[in-house]
């Protein structure tokens, strides 16, 4: 069957499977519409979190970003998990105790403040919002590059989708499409994996294939590393992303700064039980790591691939570059799409690709005749949206690739914009502005919202602000650097005042701005930055993304000397504190 | 009913627990994968240098097994100081 048939049949099937879930799991009450009713069994609740978590980002530019990176990309793996660690020991089983709705809800009660509450909203909203833009652009993308529409056709349709199962089922109609939507982007992101490590190294298990032999009796990785260094880049396996300091703080603020994103967090108040919240951590790392651990395998054998590819032969002799005419059709398919270009810039009809910023290299490779790296654009998210391609693998895996790249982004949308809506409906309007709002009205006031964050979040991804690329950061530095200091401090402090708490989080945020804006321009507008973005500015070669760990640490030192200098919380918030530390209770819910 | 040094003891056994395995965290991460992944790479794992397979593969295995053995301690500790939940 034709490739366009087959996957529009493949992302058809996904989408009527969406649309039957949101029919079937209407929410009818704020319980449902916020938290699933708190009924959804941990190891579901683990996939959902999983597909909730991973992003566009995760699926489709990971493994590329790894597979130019080196070693250096080790600081996305171990800090998108990692973080994990810290959110089932420090944060889900008390917040699950805790027993309310959204993550400024605790914020709010737990330092007595309404003040608190809007920072944190105000926090959540900056957070999620600039990480939804990504999401929004990636459903566009994935739409566009597989089925051939109009950027804007993929991106309404993908709105449609999510307007459907997000606006009627809350929730609950989100973590039951997620669960769906790991199914599909778990088999989209192995599946290719799996064949491509069973071609290179005969190893079917893509974790043990990339410390495997190949069929020449080489290791794989040992290969890898003599191919690249013999084209002037650094060496795969110890090329490092900056100082230590950099990749040790690098990883430290993804790690503090996943456990601190809302919509993650707010995912563990969707199960029944305290001793659920713990376990359901568990659980989401596991099916995190099965992609996870795949990604090194899929970056590694791609750019194998990939620089295989094109020297053909031994590097330097006349006849070891890939004559272009003769460039598979997978080349010349990605090039109409702009991710891959390339240029013959000494006019001898072959491809050279080569580290041309390696003075030492262009020196040698002049003697060559070669005028300057011929690949003059290789996307990373090439490495794993041409994979099956470059692996000549059947069309159906083709398809379901591109049904897995759609599902991980319409997952994490769905999952952020529900933090966004209930952040307004639950925490603004009844929270502060009409406390006293019936439930059935809170209920049509949180339809409302999601449909408006869905509409603003589609506008945002077909206007994208000039900073889209550099949201990542700016998500995790916040949520680091905030959230998630004030939450620890609120459970493990007793100790922790209003006052501390908002000082914290203030000082924290303006510090991680502040730095993250010196680098990058003031509100990233181009031509205000204060330093040239590059390691000799940076402060002991801390990198701007690197920096939210110090922010948070900042955060921690403020918010513990301010409460130490000022008033201790009232009995009743003692109390509080001492109450979400036992399990005990917690299946009764709090009262709303 | 919890008593008051019932609920202190429970939380001290609990902040050793999360503390251990945070140290067990910090090893496999920050130290095996960052700081001593270069003396690590000396030593082989099958095509693995030692130091890159933590830090791209085998950090992430501790940290889910972490995850596990932190859960049932825990649910341990919530019996033996009867603070668990039904």
């Amino acid at each position: 069957m034709e490739l366009k048939t087959m996957t529009y049949i493949v992302v058809g099937l996904t989408f009527l499977v969406y649309i039957a879930i949101a029919i079937w799991s209407r929410a009818s009450t704020t319980g449902e519409f916020y938290v699933a009713g708190k009924g959804i069994h941990p190891v579901a609740n683990g996939m959902a979190t999983a597909a909730d978590w991973m992003s566009a980002a995760s699926f489709i530019s990971m493994a590329g970003l790894i597979a130019f990176l080196g070693y250096g990309g080790s600081v996305f793996l171990m800090g998108w998990t990692g973080g994990y660690v810290l959110l089932a020991m420090l944060l889900a089983p008390y917040l699950r105790k805790f027993g309310k709705f959204t993550v400024p809800e605790f914020v709010g009660e737990r330092y007595y403040s309404q003040t608190a509450r809007i920072v944190a909203v105000i926090c959540l909203i900056v957070a999620s919002i600039t990480y939804v833009i990504g999401q929004m652009k990636g459903i566009g993308v994935a739409f566009s590059r597989f089925m051939e529409v109009e950027f804007a056709t993929g991106l309404f349709t993908g709105m449609g989708i999510v307007f459907i199962y997000a606006v009627l089922g809350g929730m609950k109609g989100i973590t039951y499409t997620q669960i769906a939507q790991y199914c599909v982007l778990i088999f989209a992101y192995t599946i290719p994996a799996i064949f491509i490590s069973l071609q290179l190294t005969g190893n079917p298990i893509p974790q043990l294939g990339l410390g495997s032999t190949m069929a020449d009796g080489t290791y794989l990785l040992d290969k890898l590393d003599l191919i690249v260094t013999d084209l002037g880049f650094r060496e795969y396996t110890t090329s490092s992303n900056g100082n230590m300091l950099n990749m040790f703080l690098y990883t430290l603020s993804l790690m503090i700064g996943t456990a601190g994103l809302p919509h993650v967090i707010i995912r563990f108040f969707t199960v029944p039980k305290v001793r659920d919240a713990r376990y359901s951590a568990g659980w989401a790392l596991v099916f995190i790591a099965i992609l996870y651990t795949t990604a090194p395998a899929v970056g590694a054998m791609a750019r194998l691939n990939l620089t295989n590819t094109i020297q053909t032969g031994d590097v330097g002799s006349a006849a070891g570059n890939l004559v272009a005419d003769e460039r598979p059709d997978w080349m010349k398919r990605w090039e109409t799409t702009g991710l891959l270009a390339y240029e013959d810039k000494n006019g001898d009809g072959r491809i050279q690709y080569y580290n041309d910023a390696n003075a030492d290299f262009v020196t040698k490779a002049e003697g060559w005749g070669w005028q300057g790296n011929e690949m003059t654009k290789v996307d990373r998210d090439i490495m794993v949206l041409a994979n099956p391609e470059i692996a000549s693998l059947p069309n159906w895996v083709i398809a379901l690739v591109a049904a897995g790249g759609i599902a991980a982004a319409l997952s994490t949308a769905a999952g952020l914009l529900l933090a966004i809506s209930s952040a307004i409906s639950h925490d603004l309007l009844k929270g502060v502005f009409m406390p006293q709002i019936s439930e059935k009205n809170e209920l049509m006031a949180s339809r409302i919202a999601m449909a408006f964050a869905i509409v603003l979040a589609g506008w945002l991804g077909l206007n994208p602000p000039g900073f889209a690329a550099q949201v990542v950061a700016l998500a995790f530095g916040l949520a680091a650097s905030s959230i998630f200091p004030a939450l620890m401090m609120g459970i493990f402090d007793k100790r922790a005042n209003s006052t501390g708490a908002i000082a914290g989080m203030l000082s924290g945020l303006s510090a991680t701005l502040l730095y993250i804006f010196w680098f990058k321009g003031w509100f990233f507008v181009p031509g205000t930055e204060m330093a040239a973005n590059t390691p000799d500015n940076w402060l002991f070669g801390i990198s701007p993304e690197a920096f939210g760990a110090v922010g948070a640490l900042i955060n921690f030192a403020v918010a513990y000397a301010v409460s130490r200098a000022t008033a201790p919380p009232p009995e009743h918030i003692q109390h509080l504190v001492e109450d979400i530390r036992v399990p005990r209770g917690a299946g009764a819910g709090a009262a709303h | 009913m919890i008593t008051k040094d019932n609920r202190a003891a429970y939380w001290k056994d609990n902040l050793r627990l999360v503390t251990i395995c945070l140290v067990i965290w910090f090893v496999v991460s920050y130290l095996f994968g960052i700081v001593l992944a270069e003396p690590l790479n000396s030593i082989r794992l099958g095509g693995y240098k030692l130091g890159f397979w933590f830090a791209q593969q085998g950090s992430i295995y501790v940290f889910v097994v972490l995850i596990f053995f932190y859960a049932r301690q825990m649910n341990k500790l919530d019996q033996k100081y009867d603070v668990h939940e039904d």
